[in-house]
């Protein structure tokens, strides 16, 4: 009983930091453009494609396949930003939501048309490969390693947005987007570069997923969107703070949820989501950063 | 264009589908019947979207819950087609009351993520209450019974006696919506669309005539669902999927969603475009994605507000 509730506990924290690493990006860009991003579980999809494709016909190693993936990515964001997003910026909320969930069709259907569904046995991680014991069971190194990355990666972020002054550039233009231009923010460019560094973080998390999930399909993207969406929300819209907690919860909660009541899969999520809305809708994090 | 105008329109369009009714093939009438039943519930969405400016991610739950209850009131009551069909409505409607009780105390982006977790939680017991529901198969095999009025009986097993039950309520539907539309009911809701601070001060309780318009729109949401399984015979979870609560949205958006005929319109464009682009490709999303990109873009009155504004520019 003790080691499979161990190991429960250690599943539930490594689906977590995936959720993590599209939730902050998710979060950033909600809190610094005000655009709620359907297209975020896309660009994990895209960034596990593109890793996948790196792994597979370019018979690179891994590594340079996480590499190269988020950065592919990364263009992509910038197109997006440019081109359709800024078009939409002063417009009412259902059109900037449809235009980012129109993406997210062109998105599914490029992949299906490019990559069908595409099957990764277990790729050899370098170094990382293989299990080790834990309380009496198997667990993967590489799980080990995610839940490493997760909490690394949001160190990095905090350091950047509180101790750098990009950061601080950031947070003024978060907080008041006119008084920012006003001293002297170049606003659009800063968006630009908020939302590429989103798309660039959840497509890390997609390549990142890669040896993690094994099977790559057109859903997965919506999958972890819906799973993001309901992190941000506990955690509070914008709250980086928020979306780490948050992701660690709803990893758990899932985690739980599927081992021990199984005919409850997704719904408790789901309750929890509608019940933060009614009762705190800002979240449980939102003010204490930004 | 002037009100007689509207009246010879609307005529020349029942006529023609009558007309489709009795002289083509199956084909031809499933794809009128699923322009029809998308028509019901995009147009029934519009009244809570277009009208009062909400965007609800949530109302595949209501098209899923009238399915559901036309299948299992023909699994476990009677199979009369309108017994099941008033039990998939009132079901929809007392689901859209208690869910609506909710949302309509957020607007704007709170109320769409509201409706997003209240859709996938009936998304997700129709997933696990495999003893009602099915699970994941859902249920299948439904089969139409004739609708018995007292001393005689109408069959609609075959689909083509089936299109005149979908136009009956088709047709009600658009009449209810337009009257919905000139009541003083409407106008308050265009109202609340406008300046929902304003209406508030005016003296009408907002949040009561947000929730009347969600639960009317859930109730018109279920009729097509209601339908679709009469159509169909089977429903899944999927019919409640957050993923089916955007089409209403997208093809409200294509035809216009300031417009009345514009979801009508958008659910023509929806289904055949559909047929059309799939004969050739299988990539049917991908240039819907792109129309409406082009939609959000450039031309955002949809189908209905753009080709207005072109006449009316042509006019002067």
């Amino acid at each position: 009983m003790m080691e499979s509730l161990v190991h429960v506990c250690l599943a539930g924290i490594s689906a977590g930091m995936f959720i993590w690493l599209v939730a902050s990006g998710l979060t950033l860009i909600f809190g610094v453009l005000r655009v709620l991003n359907f297209a975020h579980g896309s660009f994990y999809m895209l960034g596990a494609y593109l890793c996948y494709t790196c792994l597979r016909y370019l018979g690179v190693n891994f590594w340079l396949g996480v590499i190269v993936g988020p950065l592919g990515i990364c263009l992509v964001g910038f197109l997006i930003e440019r081109y359709l997003l800024r078009q939409v910026y002063d417009l009412e909320l259902p059109y900037q939501l449809l235009l980012t969930f129109s993406i997210v069709l062109i998105c599914d259907e490029l992949v299906k048309m490019i990559w069908g569904a595409g099957s990764i046995g277990s790729p050899t991680v370098p170094g990382l490969s293989g299990s080790v014991q834990i309380v009496g069971r198997n667990f993967a190194v590489y799980n080990l390693f995610i839940m490493v990355v997760g909490p690394l990666v949001a160190i990095a972020l905090w350091a950047l947005l509180e101790r750098t002054w990009w950061g601080r550039i950031i947070r003024a233009a978060a907080s008041d987007r006119e008084m920012a231009a006003a001293i002297g923010v170049r606003v659009p460019g800063l968006y630009t570069g908020v939302f590429v560094f989103g798309a660039w973080l959840s497509a890390l998390g997609g390549a990142l997923a890669v040896p993690y999930i094994g099977l790559l399909t057109t859903g997965m993207g919506e999958a972890i969107i819906i799973n993001a969406f309901v992190v941000v929300v506990i955690g509070g819209l914008g709250s980086l703070k928020g979306a780490f907690l948050g992701a660690l919860f709803i990893g758990l909660l899932n985690s739980f949820g599927t081992r021990f009541i199984p005919t409850l899969d997704m719904f408790l999520t789901f309750i929890l989501m509608g019940v933060v809305l009614l009762w705190r809708p800002q979240g449980f994090f939102s003010g204490v950063d930004q | 264009m002037n009100r007689y105008g509207n009246y010879i329109v609307a005529g020349v369009v029942l006529a023609a589908l009558i007309g489709i009714g009795f002289f083509s093939g199956k084909f031809v009438l499933y794809l009128a019947m699923r322009v029809m039943i998308l028509s019901i519930f995009a147009m029934g969405y519009n009244i809570l979207f277009g009208r009062t400016g909400l965007l609800s991610f949530g109302h595949a739950a209501f098209y899923a819950t009238g399915a559901y209850g036309v299948a299992l009131s023909a699994m476990h009551l009677h199979s009369h087609p309108l017994l099941g069909i008033a039990m998939g409505i009132v079901a929809a409607a007392i689901l859209a009351l208690i869910i609506g009780f909710f949302c309509v105390r957020h607007t704007e982006i709170y109320f769409a993520m509201l409706t997003l977790a209240f859709g996938m939680m009936v998304f997700s017991l129709m997933w696990n209450w495999r003893d009602v529901t099915g699970g994941d198969d859902g249920l299948y095999g439904i089969m139409r019974g004739s609708i018995s009025l007292g001393v005689f009986k109408i069959p609609i097993m075959k689909d083509s006696h089936f299109y005149f039950l979908v136009l009956f309520f088709f047709s009600v539907t658009v009449l209810l919506i337009h009257r919905i539309y000139q009541s003083p009911f409407g106008l308050v809701l265009a109202g609340i669309r406008e300046n929902h601070v304003r209406t508030e001060f005016a003296g009408l309780g907002v949040k009561r005539y947000r929730l009347a318009a969600f639960v009317v729109s859930g109730a018109f949401a279920g009729l097509a669902g209601s339908l679709s399984l009469l159509l169909e015979s089977n429903v899944t979870p999927f019919a409640a999927h957050w993923s089916h609560s955007a089409d209403p949205v997208l093809v409200s958006l294509m035809g216009g969603m300031q417009t009345f005929s514009g979801p009508l319109v958008g659910s023509v464009v929806f289904v055949v475009l559909r047929e059309i682009i799939e004969r050739f490709t299988h990539n049917w999303m991908l240039w819907f994605g792109l129309i409406l990109l082009a939609i959000i873009l450039g031309f955002r009155g949809g189908i209905v507000g753009s080709t207005a504004q072109l006449l009316k520019r042509s006019a002067k």
